[in-house]
């Protein structure tokens, strides 16, 4: 009843003009929701032909530099890129800042919620090296588990990608992305529809690999566009497969394998990574390349003891009611 | 310390710890109290819900088993079976290889806040009527 409220609430505060419709929430709560819970459904929509999750090599030997793939990033996304309102909402409380890079449209050194892939470059063992940086993909990302609004997912072929439509934009995503790949623009997005000065800050973007284009039967416009084969995507045993070849014929160095527990997004290096990190510049949307834990490592841990933890319950009663039979039998004490 | 405490305990650290999922905790200066820093850590505080639902469902495995469902209340299982039904589903979606279609993830989590949120109107209601009347021991848990 309550849980109904708050939805009715929710849909109550959309205007019309809202990117979300009303029908879309509905089909998103009820029947939309509860099919899609449906295991046949959900492959039919989410998996790949292939099927299983895809991934990415990325082999730095063949990459000149020349932004083929982000220019081809820039053309292909240009329609999702967000057109704020201004001036942004003041909000609540003060020294809660907007974020804005609609001014900055053309900034290339970074990411930025309008380039979602730029080019890093390193010097290393008396060589230039250039590193395409996107998104990683993880196959186990925090982005997508620890968003408590449900707008960052990761979809069964193996992205991550955040909903524009749904997204708030408190960046959460961001804080617990070890490379803290997404982007925020405010002035955009859910929140202008909702409490503007009281919730979120606009919507995070980041890397989708072309979700859209692949869905249609394409491949991601970055790995299109590149002149030297830089990229190549397929299923995730066979790139890792091709990767660990690679690194073993050419003495390369691999990043993606482990790091964060595993990425579809795999480098191959003719340096060591360590170096890399080393020549790069780091700062906000300029992601580094050093070794990551397995950030949700504990926490899946702990999720088998949610799971188990009705079960030990129960099976608590049990053995107290078993210990107090035995207590009987050795005539001790009778107390349960 | 008694059941019923343990539940209080865990039903609190469970609220602090699902409002610290969303980014309020932060963006609210809440973190900036001397002390309270730990709010703003949001793997700090993933963990943290884990820990007390883990807490939470073995005292409810305990008490169904030991007590029935009766002695909770009609009204208590209902949410706490949202609550449980939805969450566990996000556990499992959270664990690694595991990956429902994003509608779904968005059907849990806002049914999960959805259920939170009731469960948390339906316990101050429960507050208020027991300063009207005097309750039993089991009318106690809120």
């Amino acid at each position: 009843m309550a849980c109904n409220l708050l939805i009715r609430g929710m849909l109550n505060t959309l205007k019309p003009q809202s990117r979300i419709t009303r029908r879309a929430l509905f089909k998103a709560l009820g029947i939309g929701g509860a099919a899609a819970l449906l295991p046949e459904r959900a492959r039919a929509a989410a998996l790949p032909d292939t099927g299983g999750e895809q991934a990415t090599l990325l082999d730095l030997t063949r990459c000149v530099g020349c932004e083929a793939c982000a220019d081809a990033c820039r053309e292909a996304n240009a329609a999702r890129f967000p057109e704020p309102r201004k001036p942004f909402p003041q909000m609540l409380p003060s020294g809660t800042k907007p974020e804005d890079f609609s001014d900055r449209r053309a900034d290339t050194s970074r990411l930025t919620p309008y380039n979602w892939l730029f080019i890093q470059r390193a010097q290393a063992q008396g060589r230039e090296v250039f590193i395409p940086r996107r998104c990683m993909h993880c196959q186990n990302p925090p982005c997508a588990a620890l968003c408590p609004w449900g707008a960052a997912s990761k979809y069964p072929g193996g992205t991550v990608a955040i909903d524009a439509d749904i997204c708030l934009g408190g960046a959460k995503c961001r804080d617990a992305c070890p490379w803290a790949i997404p982007q925020r623009q405010s002035g955009v997005g859910l929140y202008l529809d909702l409490a503007p000065r009281l919730g979120g800050n606009g919507v995070m973007f980041k890397c989708d690999r072309c979700k859209d284009r692949v869905a249609a039967g394409g491949t991601p416009a970055c790995v299109e566009a590149c002149p030297n084969g830089v990229q190549v995507i397929g299923p995730r045993p066979e790139i890792e497969a091709l990767a660990r070849e690679k690194a073993r014929t050419t003495g390369g160095h691999l990043y993606g394998l482990d790091e964060n527990g595993g990425t579809n997004t795999i480098y191959l290096s003719p340096v060591p990574f360590e170096l890399l990190d080393a020549g790069i510049e780091k700062g906000p949307g300029k992601p580094h390349l050093a070794s990551v834990a397995d950030s949700m490592a504990p926490s899946n841990r702990l999720a088998w003891a949610v799971l188990l933890a009705p079960l030990a319950g129960a099976a608590s009663v049990f053995l107290r009611g078993a210990r107090a039979v035995v207590r009987r039998k050795e005539g001790g004490d009778e107390r349960v | 310390m008694n059941g019923f405490s343990l539940y209080r305990i865990v039903m609190a650290v469970l609220a602090v710890s699902g409002m610290a999922q969303m980014p309020v905790f932060k963006r609210y200066h809440i973190a900036d109290v001397p002390g309270l820093a730990w709010t703003a850590d949001s793997f700090l505080t993933f963990r943290l819900h884990y820990a007390a639902a883990a807490a939470l469902l073995f005292w409810l495995g305990h008490r169904l088993v030991r007590r029935g469902a009766a002695s909770l209340g009609a009204a208590r299982v209902a949410l706490l079976g949202m609550l449980f039904a939805t969450g566990a589903a996000r556990v499992i979606e959270n664990l690694p290889r595991v990956a429902f279609p994003p509608m779904a993830g968005r059907f849990l989590d806002w049914t999960h806040l959805g259920a939170a949120m009731a469960i948390g109107i339906w316990a101050l209601t429960s507050v208020v009527r027991k300063n009207v009347k005097t309750p039993s021991p089991d009318r106690d848990i809120v």
